[in-house]
């Protein structure tokens, strides 16, 4: 492991979260709460750290693949670790697990909270718990290699590492300029929501918030009653078709801005995506109709924004769909599994993954009728690897295997069966809300310690997909020479 | 520049990862996935799958605002095609690799029919390095600039050298002040050396002057050997049948080894005038039989690495004066250094030097043109050399007023057919050929080597 390397990547890491937090200082200073002395503490501690470990001598600039991912996974957890601080010095969380898991909740554009009230917190810890969510949306690293000075060819490691879905591609031939091209659709997309959001009649603060937490797919509110408590069709409507948006994946956005419209039908992907969401819509409308809302419109209203609230990982509500009956819940729950498009800033197992394994049961099945068949899987005309849909399945089985262990020590804590299982569903998916106890207006302030930094973990591995943080609890991983 | 390259094998790979590393946008494609997985784990480049002739992928791939397509898949109707079908696309330039003798001959109207802007034969660019070396059998290596009127030639200096522990300054003085020490390769450092470098023992020298200059300076350092008169060849490829041809007026035998039937029939028919073997070339008793050990000088061309490599070790055995090897795929510059074998040819990286220097002189068509490019060391120096065209503010000014980056030198001057070997008085005038080396810099232009800001002392 080029460890020296790896130090270097992860000292630029800390010194763009320190400029990540910048804006939140501001925001303290505006308002003037009691939290500006934390930010500028945190902002020292991570700029010394961060520009002594910069500085450091290397002479091999070369990342092979598990350096890439020791940095991805380190650096998570460091950037978690780090951005806890403000929470903690300013008072507005003191307990260091409670603290911990509002970080990583953010970062990993999970959404869930262990604060009971959102609205008594000072306005800059408010920004900062939700700017986390945009760094972590499109991935802090990614955010690196498009400032990163000498951004190295091996460095695409880190982006495969970090960048959800099965297989990035690059966008154009450099991996830097690959970056900035990502970030500049994130960011414009972001302040078109925010103008739109303002426009719509949101305060400025609040739109900026709710615009961040959208685009992260994060779903952060600074209300208790999340979106629903504008009760404003518009600022629901302006949220639905954008939490849609930024579920697409970002190469897709590219290719539309570049004028070749018809690519976005051509992909498999986004198909399934659509048909998805319409469906589940359509589903969830005609079971709400008669039993929670009286009239059609309003059940559309709800079901549109909660499906593609759940799908894209959101986590935003505008109604307490715990009341929901139970078809309904369920969908929910299954899109949760879902999750939207590869590259995109949400969570979930995303479409790519559902459509390839769909496929490979189809050859599967297939086999079983020709058995000498000689099949090619092709996903949006391309031919698919045998490489990737292994990974594929493999993943599908680790994401599992990561699930169901979760499960069985989250269980110890004794809440019911539905809370338990959509806690760690709503958590491994980065989604936020889940049924019973965590639904949409309840949260996790009731879990033990140790299970909020349990739930922590489930959150980083959900956000990294299985495999970096995997990989740190694998002991040859650490040594110098892994035979 | 957006440069896309068709085909991912040793040159495309070679390929990319220099121009990549030049900062231009490159794209690669090929139809292996695992060759494409090697390019996107290592290099910043953009991978496609997909036939590069196939106008769907060129497209994708960006064709209609590349600058250069490059097609080097191991089918030269490929390459072809592709160029042509690039170019209808709307590639500004294309280069296409055409190695098969039939066509070699017919190159003219292949270019001019399917508007090629550069055709490279590797084959017949390794045979033509081969004949270079064969001629000047005392150098390792062998340049020529400004079309022959200037020689770079390296050298390895030997005890008996007149020249060890003395300093560059001194050499100058004591033999011809013609020639040029340009760069010294010492172990795996490079050096361009300046007036005070001392030489030692087992360093390459990389030394510049007219022809005439350098033979002898190399006649004076003892280098200067018999005039090669007998090769022996293993390997009867399309390398062998070039520089068969290319040595058929120098008064040199040429005897062709090689295993296979067809092709030592074929290789009769072709070249007369030379001996052809049928047999193993890596055979010692075949080897001997043929009197290996009376040769002048012995090229080892299989398509196996290890076969050349083994079979030369055989010729420096026997003391053959000159053994050249051709390596293309195996990566050990140290190691075959160290195995006192005289020289190493690979087509790739004279492949890829020349599609470089092609690419450079474009990236810089408006200024001053490179000629001519050549990298020593693995890359690590380059001597390039270019026509002063246009008029920059560091013409007719005494050099020693320049104030020049660090390790770079201006080399040598030519004016018309005048070769100056610079120092501090000499100027750089219009219309002047000039050759700079150049450590760990990419040039395009004289004025780069000019230190930022161009300060005149």
């Amino acid at each position: 492991m080029n460890t020296r390397m790896i130090l270097k990547t992860l000292g630029f890491l800390l010194i763009i979260e320190a400029a990540s937090m910048l804006p939140s200082l501001l925001v303290s200073l505006i308002y003037k709460g009691n939290d500006f002395a934390a930010f500028l503490i945190t902002i020292v501690i991570l700029l010394l750290t961060g520009v002594i470990l910069y500085r450091m001598k290397v002479k091999n600039t070369n990342l092979y693949s598990r350096d890439g991912f020791a940095i991805v996974s380190i650096g998570w957890i460091m950037i978690s670790l780090f951005g806890a601080l403000p929470f903690i010095l300013s008072g507005a969380i003191p307990s260091f697990f409670d603290a911990f898991f509002e970080c990583v909740s953010g970062l990993t554009t999970t959404g869930s909270s262990i604060l009971q009230d959102v609205e008594g917190l000072p306005k800059g810890i408010l920004f900062w718990r939700s700017s986390t969510i945009w760094l972590g949306g499109m991935g802090v690293l990614v955010l690196t290699l498009a400032i990163l000075p000498k951004a190295g060819a091996t460095s695409f490691q880190i982006m495969k590492a970090e960048s959800p879905g099965p297989n990035p591609d690059k966008l154009v031939p450099k991996i830097a300029q690959t970056a900035q091209i990502l970030y500049s659709i994130y960011l414009g997309l972001t302040i078109v929501l925010t103008v739109l959001l303002i426009i719509a009649g949101m305060p400025v603060y609040d739109a900026l918030i709710h615009a961040i937490g959208t685009a992260g797919t994060g779903g952060f509110s600074i209300k208790n009653l999340s979106v629903g408590s504008y009760n404003n069709i518009f600022i629901e409507v302006i949220i639905t078709v954008f939490m849609f948006i930024f579920g697409i994946n970002f190469a897709l956005h590219y290719h539309v801005l570049k004028g070749n419209v018809k690519s976005i039908f051509k992909d498999e992907e986004f198909c399934f995506y659509t048909g998805t969401v319409i469906i589940a819509i359509i589903l969830i409308s005609v079971n709400l109709t008669g039993s929670v809302f009286n009239s059609v419109g309003e059940s559309l209203r709800h079901a549109s924004f909660q499906v593609t609230s759940v799908i894209t990982t959101t986590g935003y509500s505008t109604y307490d769909f715990n009341q929901w009956p139970t078809f309904s819940k369920t969908i929910l729950v299954i899109l949760m599994f879902m999750g939207a498009c590869a590259g995109s800033t949400s969570g979930g197992m995303k479409c790519i993954r559902i459509v390839v394994l769909l496929k490979t049961v189809k050859r599967e099945l297939k086999r079983i009728l020709h058995p000498r068949a000689v099949n090619t899987v092709k996903l949006s005309g391309r031919n698919l690897d045998d490489s990737l849909m292994s990974g594929v399945t493999s993943y599908f089985f680790a994401y599992f295997v990561v699930f169901v262990i979760s499960i069985l020590l989250i269980s110890l804590d004794g809440k019911d069966l539905t809370t338990t299982f959509t806690s760690v569903t709503t958590t491994i998916n980065n989604v936020g809300p889940g049924l019973g106890l965590v639904g949409p207006s309840g949260n996790f302030a009731d879990y033990s310690d140790f299970n909020k930094f349990l739930f922590s973990f489930i959150m980083l591995f959900g956000r990294l997909e299985i495999f970096p943080m995997l990989l740190l609890f694998t002991p040859s991983f650490w040594r110098r020479a892994n035979i | 520049m957006k440069i896309i390259i068709v085909g991912d094998g040793k040159v495309g790979y070679s390929l990319a990862e220099n121009l990549s590393k030049e900062k231009h946008d490159v794209i690669v494609i090929d139809k292996n996935p695992e060759a494409l997985r090697k390019a996107s784990d290592y290099l910043d480049v953009m991978c496609i799958r997909g036939n590069g002739v196939s106008a769907q992928t060129l497209i994708e791939a960006g064709v209609k605002h590349a600058d250069i397509l490059i097609a080097v898949t191991s089918s030269d109707e490929i390459n072809m095609v592709c160029c042509l079908a690039g170019k209808k696309l709307g590639a500004a330039h294309t280069i296409a690799r055409i190695r098969d003798p039939e066509y070699a001959d017919e190159l003219s109207i292949l270019r001019n029919e399917l508007e090629l802007d550069l055709v490279i034969n590797p084959e017949q660019a390794v045979a033509q390095e081969i004949a270079k070396l064969l001629k000047f059998p005392s150098a390792i290596d062998v340049e020529l600039f400004a079309g022959g009127s200037v020689e770079l030639v390296e050298i390895i200096a030997t005890p008996d050298m007149p020249i060890i522990n003395m300093r560059i300054m001194d050499i100058s003085g004591r033999f011809s002040p013609d020639i040029l020490i340009g760069a010294v390769q010492r172990g795996n450092d490079v050096y361009i050396p300046n007036g005070s470098f001392e030489i030692k023992e087992n360093d390459a020298l990389y030394i510049l002057g007219k022809p005439a200059s350098v033979y002898e300076f190399c006649r004076l350092m003892g280098k200067y050997n018999h005039k090669i008169k007998n090769i022996m060849v293993v390997g009867g490829g399309r390398i062998a049948y070039y520089l068969a041809k290319s040595l058929k007026h120098h008064d040199m035998k040429i005897k062709i080894i090689e295993e296979d039937m067809e092709r030592c029939l074929e290789l009769s028919e072709k070249i007369p005038d030379a001996l052809i073997i049928k047999g193993d070339g890596t055979d010692e008793s075949l080897l001997n039989s043929e009197n290996l050990c009376n040769m002048d000088a012995f090229v080892a061309l299989t398509g196996h690495d290890e076969a050349n490599l083994l079979a030369a070790l055989l010729a420096k055995q026997c003391n053959v004066s000159k053994v050249i090897v051709k390596i293309t795929r195996i990566n050990y510059p140290a190691i075959i250094k160290n195995m006192g074998i005289d020289s190493v040819v690979d087509p790739k990286v004279i492949t890829s030097n020349h599609i470089i220097s092609y690419v450079r002189g474009l990236k810089n068509a408006e200024g001053n043109s490179v000629e001519h490019l050549y990298r020593i060391v693995g890359g690590q120096v380059e001597a390039i050399e270019f026509t002063v065209r246009t008029n920059s503010r560091y013409l007719n000014i005494p050099l020693k007023k320049l104030a020049l980056a660090a390790e770079a030198l201006v080399a040598v001057i030519v004016r018309k057919n005048e070769v100056i070997i610079p120092h501090g008085d000499d100027v750089i005038k219009l219309g002047d050929r000039v050759i700079i080396i150049a450590k760990n810099k990419q040039i395009t232009d004289f004025n780069e080597i000019v230190l930022s800001g161009g300060k005149i002392k």
